[in-house]
């Protein structure tokens, strides 16, 4: 089956920091990433702050060019499209609505503006449709005539996804859309998810740096380090039995609610690494909790686990 | 057990708008207090409040706010600022809160024993390097030669708790700690604050929104909404008998790993947080509890449990969810 989203070979660089006081820095944010999606499947990126997930999400919507490689969307290249044929095909939702949304629009031209610039939707079906999606996505009439700083948090990742479904895209990619939120308004919006998913036969790229959302929504799950997917499986594999250090970190300093388990102890080094000057050998060495001298001069080999260690 | 802070009947109004209502909390010594809600509950105001350091606009009313004999609430400014980073400290979500980016970390570090504790130049530098490497800082005497932005997030966070802890300070008061950081690293700095806490005593007011925070660090726990303490208990009796309605529903619109079915519907609270004005009366959940009467709407009664939890509410305590 063709994917429905699919990456090859992605890379992205940035170049930054070039002042009077500093030279120049070429920060790798993501290296030479593969992946691929089954259509109606959800992927769930998970990484700390800098390991170059959002820079994934950028460039598999077309915000961003790569520096090299390509994002093919239903078997065809996201290069060779247009904004509308990409428009129609992958939406995004953001963190903060807030600053996703244009302050001075209404709610109903914010969600009809995909329908404007898709084309050929006549404009008494366009309101018909943000008035269904609106009221699909559990916001009242009412709302649609009111600006985003009128209403709250919740409420406003509710207009982002009504937006972003309004022109039924086959692919969503979700940027931690609840990360913003309280946690009794973040169930509300996963819920949310769950049933448009189901609803309108979504792809879903769900990309957060909260685990135990991720396991909630996620069929499958990549690891993101410093620029590269360390490890990917199904999310009962991940979660259940992580085989890259790195994920065994990272699950561990989980804090479930469950009173009585103490804060764990993780092995890890103090900081997170400088992008702009990977590790030699495997990037993931200096933090290793069981590197062997090997790590630190030959990379892993390209692998659904990219460990010596766990792969030998 | 002795108390370090004990809060009673705190209120604080901005204009007509209640944003403490009268919530009353102690801390013992060499334990962790959670005061946890969601965003504009009062949680922060109310930790601002213990340590004078509220707005201007804000009007703060308490029977007392006692620091081990010291009533803070009625305490001049210029005593208060004498306790204040010497007997208790305050550290924040985000380091540059407390960090001055135009001085040296080492200068702001011994500024403060120079200034509380008249602690020499030269003694003030050794005393500020060996608590950076108490805190778990490497290199200690480099990083006093540092600025605050040459150093990163997780490691700004342990230079400002190295920082609230050289006084050797009785309480401890925590806004969203570790918040601003990534999993592995919030998991090292509450280590660290719970290590800190053993060997110095340390009373620790803890602000949070994480409920995985709080099962894991607190010994007792104060729920707070809508600027009031709807539930107060021992993290074992609230994670084992959630009472208040919103404390349920707040437990359960989180997805627990391997407790929460992968697609399982979460529990949600429906509505919003509402904004309660000062001659505001009676539950202020009550427009989003499935077992609101209109009883609600009067005043209602603190129940207890037991002598270590009670709640706010009209519902006793055996209450079960609408099937």
């Amino acid at each position: 089956m063709t994917p429905a989203i699919e990456a090859v070979e992605l890379s992205r660089s940035f170049v930054q920091g070039a002042s009077a006081f500093a030279p120049p820095r070429r920060v790798v944010a993501v290296d030479e990433v593969s992946l691929s999606v089954a259509p109606g499947r959800a992927l769930g990126i998970v990484g700390e702050s800098g390991c170059g997930k959002t820079t994934m999400a950028r460039i598999m919507l077309g915000l961003l060019p790569p520096t090299a490689g390509t994002v093919r969307i239903d078997g065809r290249s996201l290069a060779t499209m247009d904004r509308r044929e990409r428009a129609r095909l992958i939406q995004p939702v953001f963190q903060d609505p807030m600053s996703s949304l244009n302050p001075r629009r209404r709610i109903r031209d914010i969600v009809e503006l995909p329908l404007i610039a898709a084309g050929r939707v006549p404009r008494r079906e366009r309101r018909e449709r943000v008035m269904a999606m609106l009221e699909r996505v559990g916001l009242s009439s009412a709302t649609a005539v009111r600006y985003p700083a009128q209403l709250s948090g919740g409420q406003r990742q509710r207009v982002a996804i009504a937006r972003a479904l309004v022109i039924e895209p086959h692919i969503l990619i979700c940027d931690e859309p609840t990360s913003a939120l309280d946690v009794s308004v973040q169930a509300q919006i996963l819920n949310l998810l769950a049933e448009l998913r189901a609803t309108f036969n979504l792809t879903l790229v769900f990309i957060s740096h909260n685990l135990a959302v991720v396991e909630h929504i996620a069929d499958e799950v990549a690891v993101m380090y410093l620029g590269r997917i360390v490890e990917h499986a199904t999310a009962d594999a991940v979660f259940g039995t992580p085989q890259h250090p790195y994920t065994r970190a990272l699950l561990a300093s989980v804090l479930t609610p469950e009173p009585g388990l103490g804060i764990p102890d993780v092995p890890l080094g103090e900081g997170y690494p400088d992008p702009a000057n990977i590790p030699r050998g495997c990037r993931f060495h200096p933090r290793c909790p069981i590197a062997i001298p090997r790590c630190r001069t030959e990379p892993p080999a390209r692998a659904a686990v990219e460990c010596h260690l766990a792969s030998a | 057990m002795t108390a370090v802070l004990e809060i009673e009947d705190l209120s604080v109004n901005f204009g007509t708008l209640a944003a403490v209502r009268g919530i009353s909390l102690t801390v013992q010594r060499g334990e962790t207090h959670c005061l946890v809600g969601e965003s504009g509950c009062g949680k922060s105001v109310s930790a601002l409040s213990v340590m004078g350091l509220l707005p201007r606009d804000a009007r703060a009313d308490a029977a007392r706010i006692m620091f081990a004999d010291t009533d803070l609430f009625r305490l001049s400014e210029r005593r208060l600022a004498r306790l204040r980073g010497d007997r208790m400290a305050m550290i924040f979500q985000e380091p540059m809160t407390s960090l001055n980016p135009a001085y040296t970390i080492g200068s702001q570090m011994t500024e403060v024993l120079r200034r509380h504790r008249g602690t020499s130049r030269g003694e003030a530098a050794t005393r500020a390097a060996a608590m950076l490497e108490r805190v778990g800082v490497s290199a200690p005497e480099m990083r006093l030669g540092q600025f605050p932005h040459q150093l990163s997030g997780g490691l700004r966070q342990r230079v400002m708790i190295a920082m609230a802890l050289l006084c050797e300070p009785e309480l401890l008061i925590a806004d969203e700690p570790t918040t601003a950081l990534d999993v592995t690293v919030q998991a090292q700095i509450l280590r660290l604050l719970a290590r800190l806490q053993r060997e110095l005593g340390l009373a620790v007011l803890l602000i949070t929104h994480d409920l995985g925070i709080v099962a894991r660090t607190a010994h007792r726990v104060s729920v707070m909404y809508a600027g009031e303490i709807v539930e107060q208990a021992t993290v074992a009796e609230l994670f084992a008998a959630p009472t208040h309605p919103y404390t349920r529903g707040l437990l359960a619109s989180i997805p627990v790993p391997r407790k929460v079915r992968r697609g399982e519907r979460l529990g949600s609270i429906p509505g919003v947080v509402p904004a309660i004005d000062r001659t505001f009366v009676g539950c202020a959940f009550r427009d989003r509890c499935a077992r609101a009467t209109d009883s609600c709407a009067a005043l209602v009664p603190l129940r207890e449990m037991s002598d270590e939890h009670h709640y706010r509410c009209r519902l006793d305590p055996a209450w079960s969810e609408p099937a």
